[in-house]
């Protein structure tokens, strides 16, 4: 507790030093408001129900896309880790597609599934799926084979061994795959949000830049760093908790 | 329950006839990549072979590691490192359906038969080598298992460590009664764990046998190379002493060996276990010789010396490196000591 306390003093410091700076006239132009302003700024949005809806909108596309987007990719991955063919099969073809960036497929799929909530979710989606594929494959296959053959010979059928001894051994991989994503797809959602879709928190974002109210902007920037710090702490707490063996 | 192996063949075995009879231990000796390891797997049914397999009478063939019921403890132990002591015991138990009371009393059981019940709720991570080893034994017990399968169980632990479980396994193997094959590359080990020895290299099986009959009629080069040839030397009297000893004449000289109320034949001891000296080693006389340094044969990393004792000659074998200490030559005198515990002897029943 003393410790994370203690990190908290340089941001007080700095948040001091900005307040400071502006208001001693050292910074030019509208461009800096000092943080009191911003939070002002926070306190009138949140009172409009603006940045909640911006914020619920964003939320849910997130929660959604990536949801789906872990399941799918967590079935797919355990399939191809536990099945060589299938890997053998699927593999080509899931090498060639990872590396195009989720937002690299936004321009194709506005024009397949149109601007509607299905845009958003299905960029996170492809945002989070091949990351959790690779790592829960990774993860399966990696586990000690003298493991699974000890755990066959001590009797137990190939659904439990998969239950019980695989998938717990690949939770630490998949899980740093899940926690990366986590972050991942608030980036991502952020930026479709920008391009392309005319609600949420990006949304949001552009409409301030075209008023000029960087006060705005930076209530945006330190609500997306709030949130995604969050989700990757919910993500290593449940890892935490998954793997306290290790 | 007897294991019965016949024309097993696969990548590394060849032709493996063997029979391992009812509650013996038979030590499966060789050096690393006999295929050792392989013929376990093979009983375990984790490898495909062709040939047969049957425990019990029954071949097993026909069925997956699952439900051949065997207790293999394997040479990483392989714990499940994300359960504990207790669940990694339970597993098995689990898997094979046992009800949750029925399942409970017999974890406890085994926990006390392998005296770990304080380790109950580690994690494998937090149990030294010996105790994981233990455990690891627990775990291939519990279910009952028809016949037991140890894959170099002690290689990885200190000489003491190793040593205390090796007393401690053969004694619960003899209250189990449990049919069990001992994979070791350690000629010592295999000795003071076999009931017999089978000596396998190469994927194929040299000779089965009890501990005198490999170390005194090896079948073939390959067996007696692997045990370096020992000092064997004709008994011409003997006078039985207490306490399982006996007092062997063995022409010019000596020695103490072990009795086991049968007239003894002959008595064997490597040049390995020979210790040899310049000055006259401290402590009672009994197995302590004199002799004379006759020749020096070098073959990095070790010296191979002969001494003469009275009209016999003994063989010695020590490390380049000691022999730097030692540092005789041809021509000196030299003291041996023959330690009690390394001395084998071939009764004359033994018939061979």
């Amino acid at each position: 507790m003393k410790r994370s306390l203690w990190g908290l003093a340089p941001v007080l410091g700095g948040l001091f030093l900005w307040e400071a700076l502006v208001r001693a006239g050292l910074t030019s132009g509208p461009f800096l408001p000092p943080p009191s302003q911003v939070g002002e700024v926070l306190w009138n949005l949140l009172k409009s129900g603006e940045l909640p809806e911006a914020f619920f909108r964003s939320s849910v596309r997130v929660l959604v896309g990536f949801a789906a987007g872990s399941v799918a990719g967590l079935a797919l991955g355990i399939l191809m880790g536990i099945k060589d063919l299938l890997r053998r099969t699927l593999g080509p073809l899931l090498a060639l597609l990872y590396p195009i960036p989720a937002l690299g497929w936004l321009p194709l799929l506005m024009l397949w599934i149109g601007v509607n909530e299905l845009l958003p979710m299905a960029v996170v989606f492809i945002c989070s799926f091949f990351p959790v594929l690779y790592n829960t494959m990774t993860g399966i296959r990696q586990v000690d084979r003298e493991l699974i053959a000890a755990a066959r010979v001590l009797g137990a059928s190939p659904w439990r061994i998969l239950r019980e001894v695989v998938l717990p051994q690949a939770v630490p991989t998949i899980f740093t795959g899940l926690r990366l994503e986590a972050g991942m797809a608030w980036r991502v959602i952020i930026a479709a949000e920008m391009v392309a879709i005319p609600t949420g928190i990006g949304a949001l974002m552009m409409k301030a830049e075209s008023l000029m109210r960087v006060d705005i902007i930076i209530v945006c920037l330190g609500v997306l760093a709030a949130v995604c710090f969050l989700f990757e702490r919910a993500f290593s707490w449940m890892e935490g908790r998954l793997t306290r063996w290790k | 329950m007897e294991i019965v192996l016949r024309g097993v063949d696969n990548f590394a075995c060849h032709g493996v006839d063997l029979t391992v009879r009812e509650g013996e231990i038979l030590a499966l000796l060789g050096p690393t990549g006999a295929g050792k390891s392989t013929l376990l797997n093979v009983i375990a049914g984790l490898v495909p072979y062709k040939g047969s397999v049957s425990i019990g009478g029954q071949p097993v063939d026909h069925l997956p590691p699952e439900k051949r019921g065997v207790g293999y403890l394997f040479q990483s132990i392989a714990l499940f490192p994300h359960m504990t002591v207790r669940q990694n015991i339970a597993f098995g138990l689990r898997a094979r359906g046992m009800k949750p009371s029925e399942l409970r009393r017999r974890v406890e059981e085994v926990l006390e038969l392998l005296r770990i019940a304080p380790l109950a709720d580690r994690y494998p991570k937090a149990l030294s080598g010996g105790e994981a080893q233990r455990v690891a034994l627990a775990r291939a017990l519990a279910p009952r298992p028809r016949v037991l399968l140890l894959d170099e169980p002690l290689n990885k632990l200190d000489l003491r460590t190793a040593k205390y479980l090796r007393l401690e396994f053969r004694r619960l193997q003899r209250r189990l009664h449990i049919t069990t094959i001992y994979v070791t590359h350690n000629q010592v080990e295999a000795f003071e764990m076999g009931d017999r020895i089978a000596v396998m290299d190469g994927g194929r099986i040299h000779q089965v046998g009890t501990p005198s009959e490999v170390l005194f009629s090896p079948s073939n080069d390959r067996v007696s190379e692997y045990f370096g040839s020992p000092n064997i030397l004709e008994c011409r009297r003997q006078e039985v002493l207490d306490s399982g000893l006996a007092l062997v004449d063995l022409g010019g000289f000596s020695v103490v060996v072990p009795y086991r109320g049968r007239p003894i034949g002959k008595v064997a001891i490597s040049p390995w276990n020979v210790y040899i000296s310049r000055e006259h080693p401290p402590g009672p006389e009994l197995n302590r010789l004199r002799g004379r340094v006759r020749r020096l044969y070098r073959h990095p990393p070790v010296v191979k010396v002969e001494v003469e004792i009275g009209d016999q000659t003994l063989w010695v074998e020590v490390e380049e490196e000691t022999w730097e200490e030692i540092d005789l030559v041809e021509g000196e005198e030299a003291y041996l000591i023959l330690p009690l515990r390394w001395i084998k002897t071939l009764e004359v029943e033994d018939g061979v």
